[in-house]
């Protein structure tokens, strides 16, 4: 089980190096989906071996897997899959339209493996200052994908979202040394130390005045990078500009990828300082997050940053049920991580084969979806019925849980003020995606088809979160031993 | 080296890479500026220097050469070749003067040891006492970001951020583990490799490297 702990992240970065080497071809095209296949199998696997048996260490503890991680690797392997096999068309897509070279696409292969790779490392180690590394190093590899485009948007785009998410993240650097310098002082005779599992046994002698300076300047530098108002400004701009499986991938796994490193310091801070202040802090930035989203939904008119403000809404709703804490929410927040994720990935890929049958990001450009694109019309509509919250999709059950821990843990002020804030988001996007589905077509344009390749995983996905919306069964027990390595 | 040189010498390392960060401000040249940053690369590869021989850790000697190479050496010279390739030198027209600047800056290191009291009280050593410096410096990048507008000059932020921040990490507990350091050195020379090629195509596409030419992204 330590090989396999090891060859998850590794099977990634040998698909990076192939893809390098040979280029974006027929068959090379389709590696980045296999190998999310492995990843995903490779999760299940350890999930499994986890439940029964417990963490898996590997290379000296650097690398530690448990329910919490295994669960995150499902969900990036799944997300990988659907935005690689629809990649696979949209890269075709775009080198028929001379949107791109062979040499962009070899790029463009390359980088999505080694952000995926940066991921999977984020969630394998236990060693935090490996973390921020490995957090960063989403940030490097993806800085080349926003701009993929070389167009003046996405150039401001990216050269906002490095600068911004680098300094964002280097205060969580400046976080992760004072929490190694709280650990120095911890006594018990333990050298210092930025391994979680040591943290979190001398958890409860780490200095107080440190960690809550440390942990504030985590939560900043690391909700930088989750898009948590007001630090959120990047993500509407990156999530816009860069090509549309690597929008799903940006929103539906990188965003949590780095919640997942708030909620690995909430275990240590919440012992370290009770759970007051962090909850305080996390309660503001989602409640401002909504807010902002909410705002800001109202007058877009990008459908882009329409999805991109969505994201900023729902992590804004992860914070949320990590602020309130406790078996419940936590479970039900990684349920919305994994049901967003798949989600907002199909919704961004449909959105790349909207921008290619209307050739427009603006709103008002699209008309008649449903009638005009059938597939593509459904799995967005639906997609964005599933992000409002309509059952069946596992969603609708998350938020539900979110809002019954809350008012179970006497917020109900906040569950409140969130869902009145959940509910302009709701009317705005109901009326954005009426426009867009609804109504006569222009006749004018000509038609692009929709490949299979690039429905499949679109339908596919919808169907596995309207599963899981009906019966968590499947990944009840991995719901609650991950929600536990949270909680203690 | 006897205790009372070597709190001498880590004082004056400190204390340079604090004056490399007022004169990141106080100079108007972007090449006078980015040798600021080189002295400042250099006196934190001091400091390394003198805690591996304070506390006989030799990996610490690594890490000052690391530190030496990658602050002293590499991320200016990329520095210059951006300032070098374009004809503008000169940081125009700062958001807030000069003079302004220099209080501002007064007063974040205030600020700086206002904020680190719980810090440096938890373990009061020659080393701690010296960590507001560090984060004065941290305090100092973010100024810099935020009112200066050229590519370059954004860069030298965060530099400034990252070099406060290694300070720090350097004066509380030696640095971090050998792995994170080497980590969090490719990240830093990574990002700044990507933000000279994005100056480059930025440089090609707007025909400036200012930085008001980023507005077509807005709500």
């Amino acid at each position: 089980m330590p090989t396999l702990a090891v060859a998850v992240p590794l099977l990634t970065l040998s698909a990076a190096a192939l893809i390098a080497l040979a280029g974006w071809r027929a068959v090379t095209a389709w590696v980045g989906p296999l190998t999310a296949a492995g990843v995903t199998a490779g999760g299940i696997t350890l999930a499994i071996h986890v439940l029964d048996q417990g963490p898996v260490t590997a290379l000296d503890g650097l690398i530690r897997v448990d329910a919490l991680s295994a669960f995150m690797v499902i969900v990036i392997g799944l997300i990988a899959m659907i935005a690689g096999i629809y990649g696979v068309a949209y890269v075709r897509t775009e080198l028929e339209n001379a949107h791109t070279t062979a040499v962009g696409a070899r790029i463009y292969g390359t980088f999505v493996q080694l952000f995926v790779a940066a991921m999977l490392a984020v969630v394998l180690t236990d060693n935090l200052g490996v973390m921020w590394v490995a957090v960063e190093g989403t940030t490097i590899a993806t800085a080349f994908l926003v701009g993929h485009r070389r167009t003046r948007a996405s150039l401001e785009a990216s050269w906002k979202y490095v600068v911004i998410c680098s300094v964002g993240v280097a205060l969580a650097f400046l976080g992760t040394v004072l929490v190694y310098y709280a650990s120095l002082h911890a006594g018990g005779g333990d050298a210092a130390t930025l391994d979680w599992t040591t943290l979190l046994q001398n958890a409860d002698r780490l200095d107080p005045g440190v960690m809550r300076l440390a942990v504030g300047l985590l939560v900043l530098g690391y909700g930088t990078k989750v898009g948590l108002a007001p630090v959120h400004t990047w993500l509407p701009d990156a999530h816009s500009q860069a090509p549309a499986p690597v929008s799903a991938l940006m929103s539906g796994v990188q965003l949590p990828v780095v919640f997942y490193a708030v909620l690995r310091y909430k275990t240590i801070a919440d012992i370290a300082l009770g759970p007051d202040y962090l909850r305080g802090l996390l309660l503001t930035a989602a409640l401002l997050s909504l807010a902002v989203a909410a705002s800001l939904l109202l007058a877009q008119r990008d459908y882009k940053r329409l999805l991109a403000y969505h994201s900023i809404e729902h992590m804004g709703l992860v914070a949320f049920g990590t602020a309130i804490g406790g078996p419940l929410a936590i479970g039900a927040v990684l349920l919305h991580i994994l049901g967003h994720g798949v989600v907002k990935a199909i919704v961004f890929c449909s959105s790349g084969e909207i921008l290619f049958a209307s050739g427009t990001t603006q709103v008002s450009g699209v008309r008649g979806l449903l009638a005009r694109t059938p597939v593509v019309g459904a799995t967005f509509g639906l997609g964005v019925l599933a992000l409002l919250g309509f059952p069946p999709f596992s969603l609708f059950a998350s938020e539900l849980a979110i809002a019954r821990a809350g008012v179970s843990a006497g917020l109900s002020w906040a569950v409140a003020i969130a869902f009145l804030l959940a509910l302009v988001v709701f009317v705005a996007a109901i009326d954005h995606a009426k426009h867009m589905l609804l109504g006569d077509p222009p006749v004018d344009i000509d038609a692009h088809r929709t490949s299979a390749v690039a429905a499949v995983p679109l339908i596919a996905g919808l169907a596995v979160v309207a599963a899981l919306g009906v019966s968590i069964w499947p990944i009840e027990r991995l719901l609650a031993a991950a929600a536990k390595a949270v909680t203690g | 080296m006897s205790n009372t040189a070597f709190i001498q010498y880590l004082d004056l390392a400190a204390g340079l890479v604090l004056v490399c960060a007022f004169v990141v401000l106080w100079r108007h040249g972007l090449v006078p500026i980015v040798r600021a940053l080189t002295i400042q690369g250099v006196a934190l590869a001091g400091v390394a220097l003198e805690l591996g021989i304070h506390e006989h850790a030799p990996e610490l000697y690594f890490v000052a050469i690391l530190v030496l190479a990658v602050k002293g050496v590499v991320l200016p010279t990329i520095l210059l070749r951006i300032v070098r390739s374009s004809e503008e030198t000169r940081e125009i027209e700062p958001m807030v003067n000069v003079p302004a600047s220099l209080l501002a800056a007064a007063a974040l290191t205030l600020l700086a040891y206002a904020t680190t009291r719980d810090i440096v009280a938890l373990d009061p050593s020659p080393q701690t006492k010296a960590i507001p410096v560090g984060v004065a410096v941290c305090l100092i990048g973010f100024f810099v970001l935020v009112t200066r507008r050229k590519a370059v000059t954004q860069i030298v932020g965060f530099l400034l951020l990252d070099n406060g921040i290694a300070l720090v990490a350097f004066l509380a507990t030696a640095g971090v583990p050998l792995i994170v350091e080497l980590g969090v050195a490719l990240d830093v020379l990574l990002a700044v490799f990507i933000l000279q090629v994005l100056t480059a195509r930025m440089r090609a596409k707007f025909g400036a490297m200012d930085l008001n030419q980023l507005r077509e992204l807005h709500d």
